[in-house]
């Protein structure tokens, strides 16, 4: 299912991205099939969120863009290039607030990027502190990552990974881990953030509200194991975007409905109640 | 003094029954006093239990005491001292100069894990004390070869430790490098090496310890100076004591040694999450 670039707006900020493009692209592992047949393009400087829940393949797609696994069948290339394991122009943002160096301040952190491939000390400091204040951590360079909360550990991830300047940023679901408010937070900082750098962004979270705010485009997918694409919404409601919009509700309740059956149709497949596959929200619906 | 005034603000004038009572046995002046304590009464044991033993069986802490001052006065037991220290800080630290790149190699290389494996599986449980004789023949009965021995009972423990290290770097924090852009090498030397120095720590702890077993065996066996032979040289005179004083001399070393690292990795090696 190869989907259309939405038409997104564009006026912000040059766009730096490259675009993102799955070719009948599947992930087995040994018999056990996690994803089959995905097709995906996602245009050069285009948001789109993978929504679905725990479980269903979506992290599994993340890192084949990311280069960390292998395709087993299919093609995977950004820019036009094929994937051959991790590089610099595809930035990572993890879930985990551990994935910054702990023996390294936060500007050490963000200089590593520039520093592996060789930029002069005082060049990449300078372009550390830049995306520091674009972080809004610009007085925290000096401070260890425990120091930090996670919130704040998340922004200097997100520091880290754009001082490489990527044309892909690829997002595992950076705020599952922090707290109702301070997401909230942070998901208006990733919309100011994008539309000030402008990358290709591939955002993956299992919470609609985050998937409608962000998204140019929210695909879902099915449940796994053997997961393929359910659903492909472009987000025509303009940014910075306001949850209580009609066309935002009318979305929610859509995406809700569309991941409730694939919740119930795996509970069904199974017999059972899963409580580690299943989301709260989705499991109301499934019993319900 | 000092004691007192670091202490004082925990005691707050207004309300001091607010305090739980075994708050006292965790302030400092309390714990110190508890080991004191401690080992005075391990003292007056030893006391009791020599009254009722010639001193060729038991010498009694006072003649120990004496033994101390009369192997000071001679020089012989700064010397010993000297010697043995020596010894265990050549082999030991070479041991970790070889031993940890050894460990980062077999870790990250699973080639270089499979070639030396054989080697250090089965090194790893024979004794330094079995090396003793073949260590003189080869190395010569000078300080090569009580250096040598050191080195041996250091590198395996130090690279095992490493290689554990290696294998126990998190996923997430390799990713998180590959995809910054760094290489493989970089990766062993920038995340991999600073992730590995806790168990490079506790490698380097334990071969302390063990670099104080071996030393004893080695001066015993060919020494005319350090802890271990003095301990030997007592038989030749009868003198218990003497034995008493070795003893004594390498269990107040080696925890003087290990305080030494401790301190030196606090002060140096806290950003890497070293426990100690």
């Amino acid at each position: 299912m190869s989907a259309s670039p939405s038409p997104a707006d564009r006026s912000e900020s040059a766009c730096t991205g490259a675009d993102i493009r799955l070719e009948h692209v599947s992930v087995a592992f040994g018999e056990h099939r996690i994803v089959s047949d995905i097709n995906l393009h996602v245009a050069a400087g285009e948001f789109v969120c993978l929504l679905g829940p725990s479980g269903c393949g979506k992290s599994t797609l993340l890192n084949l863009v990311a280069g960390f696994l292998p395709a087993t069948s299919g093609k995977v290339s950004v820019g036009g290039r094929p994937v051959h394991g991790p590089g610099r122009d595809r930035g990572v943002v993890f879930q985990s607030t551990e994935a910054l160096f702990p023996w390294l301040t936060v500007q050490e952190n963000v200089e590593y990027g520039p520093r592996m491939c060789g930029v002069p000390r005082s060049t990449r400091a300078d372009a550390a502190r830049r995306y520091l204040e674009l972080v809004g951590l610009g007085h925290a360079g000096s401070r260890m990552p425990g120091e930090l909360s996670g919130g704040m550990r998340q922004r200097a991830q997100i520091a880290r990974v754009l001082v490489n300047e990527p044309s892909v940023v690829l997002m595992d679901e950076p705020f599952g881990a922090l707290d109702a408010q301070t997401r909230e937070v942070m998901q208006v900082e990733v919309d100011r953030i994008w539309r000030a750098t402008r990358p290709t962004i591939l955002f993956i979270t299992h919470d609609i509200w985050e998937a409608i705010l962000l998204g140019d485009r929210i695909i879902t997918m099915t449940a796994g194991p053997d997961a393929t694409f359910k659903t492909v919404a472009p987000v025509s409601i303009p940014r910075p975007r306001e949850l209580t919009a009609p066309a935002a509700l009318e979305l929610y309740r859509d995406l809700r409905e569309d991941i409730a059956s694939e919740v119930r149709r795996t509970l069904q497949a199974q017999g059972l109640v899963r409580e580690g596959l299943v989301r709260e929200g989705s499991a109301r619906d499934a019993a319900a | 003094m000092t004691t007192l005034e670091t202490e004082s603000p925990r005691y707050p004038a207004a309300a001091p029954e607010a305090r739980p009572a075994t708050a006292f046995f965790d302030t400092r002046l309390a714990r110190f006093l508890t080991g004191a304590f401690s080992v005075s009464l391990g003292l007056l044991i030893w006391e009791v239990l020599s009254w009722h033993f010639q001193p060729l069986f038991l010498p009694s802490p006072q003649l120990t005491f004496y033994a101390v001052g009369e192997l000071w006065e001679d020089g012989t037991l700064l010397q010993s001292i000297g010697a043995s220290l020596a010894r265990i800080m050549a082999g030991w630290s070479l041991g970790l100069v070889i031993g940890i790149p050894i460990g980062m190699l077999m870790g990250y290389f699973s080639f270089v894990r499979r070639l030396l494996d054989p080697y250090v599986e089965f090194f790893r449980f024979i004794p330094p004390i079995a090396f003793v004789t073949l260590a003189v023949i080869w190395l010569g009965p000078g300080e090569a070869s009580k250096v040598a021995l050191i080195l041996y009972t250091t590198i395996f423990i130090v690279t095992i430790n490493t290689i554990a290290g290696v294998l126990s770097v998190s996923e997430l924090r390799l990713r998180a490098a590959a995809a910054l852009g760094a290489g493989r090498l970089q990766t062993l030397l920038t995340v991999i090496f600073p992730s590995t120095i806790p168990y490079m720590v506790t490698g380097a702890r334990l071969a302390m310890g063990n670099s104080f077993l071996t030393i004893v065996s080695a001066e015993i066996v060919a020494a005319q100076v350090g802890v271990g032979s003095m301990i030997w040289t007592a038989r030749n005179y009868g003198k218990t004591e003497w034995v008493f004083v070795g003893i004594i001399t390498l269990g107040l070393l080696g925890y003087a040694c290990d305080r030494i690292v401790r301190f030196i990795v606090q002060r140096l090696l806290k950003r890497y999450a070293v426990a100690v």
